[in-house]
């Protein structure tokens, strides 16, 4: 996948690393700033109020 | 076949990239959210200390309620206590059951906050002993919590955070607080609660404010 890639990139070997370097830091920041942001408060694992789970909007009444 | 298996390989790895970054993210990315909205309710809370009084309004769920400082846990140990328990209201800092005893008040002041993830307002709070001093400032005044022990409790026992702990409906003589997060770190199989109760109360001038 990554050799069809790498192939497929434009230019010399200088300006295929550069590229793909930029490419892999867009990943990451898509990644960090919209995926992970979207995907945690599904994932959560860390629970610290007592008696279950809060529900994800509303405050449980106690 | 060799193709299939090489980008399979590929995949593979990929994935296990992404994870590693979304644990990463979890741990530390998360904190940056929770930073800036301390911030936030830190501005408005001082500000609203500051403004002459005009309105006997109760706090409303996401706003600052007090502040709360551990000195154990550091100089700079200082969090706004946020009214509400979601998940919403706890990725802004600790929270406090709404219902419970208010900062001072005769009853149980309950309050949840993250062990980990989400600047981890409680993540040491097992490093509390007996005696250690928990201070909570609100417009009004500051209060001097002491740390009176701290339990290791089933997710299901509500029972903290009756008025008087483990006695529901005993009515409440004492002043207390309670503070609860998950037991083990990153896990959601138990919960620490750490139990306390007011030993000082001082009025805030208005020169402190």
């Amino acid at each position: 996948m990554y050799l069809w890639i790498w192939r497929r990139l434009p230019g010399d070997a200088r300006t295929k690393a550069l590229v793909a370097a930029l490419a892999l830091a867009a990943a990451g920041l898509l990644l960090w700033y919209v995926v992970f942001p979207w995907l945690e408060p599904k994932t959560q694992f860390d629970h610290s109020v007592i008696g279950g789970d809060p529900s994800p909007t509303a405050t449980r009444g106690r | 076949m060799r193709v299939a298996i090489r980008g399979l390989g590929e995949l593979c790895v990929t994935a296990g990239l992404v994870l590693i970054l979304f644990f990463a993210y979890e741990l530390w990315g998360t904190g940056a959210y929770t930073a800036q909205q301390q911030d936030r309710l830190d501005a408005a809370l001082r500000k609203s200390w500051t403004a002459p009084k005009v309105t006997t309004e109760k706090v409303s769920l996401g706003q600052g309620l007090a502040l709360i400082r551990i000195p154990r846990l550091g100089k700079k140990y200082h969090y706004v206590v946020i009214e509400g328990v979601s998940r919403a209201d706890l990725r802004k800092g600790p929270g406090h059951y709404p219902g419970t005893a208010l900062p001072g008040g005769v009853g149980n002041f309950v309050v949840s906050g993250h062990r980990t993830t989400y600047s981890a307002p409680f993540n040491r709070v097992g490093e509390l002993r007996s005696g250690d001093k928990i201070l909570i400032d609100t417009r009004e005044a500051q209060y001097t919590y002491e740390v009176t022990g701290l339990k290791i409790v089933k997710p299901t026992e509500v029972d903290v955070t009756a008025p008087v702990p483990f006695h529901p409906g005993r009515r409440a003589t004492e002043r207390l607080i309670t503070l609860t997060t998950c037991h083990p770190k990153y896990s959601a199989a138990r919960r620490l609660i750490v139990f306390g109760e007011l030993t000082e109360t001082r009025p805030r001038t208005a020169a402190d404010r």
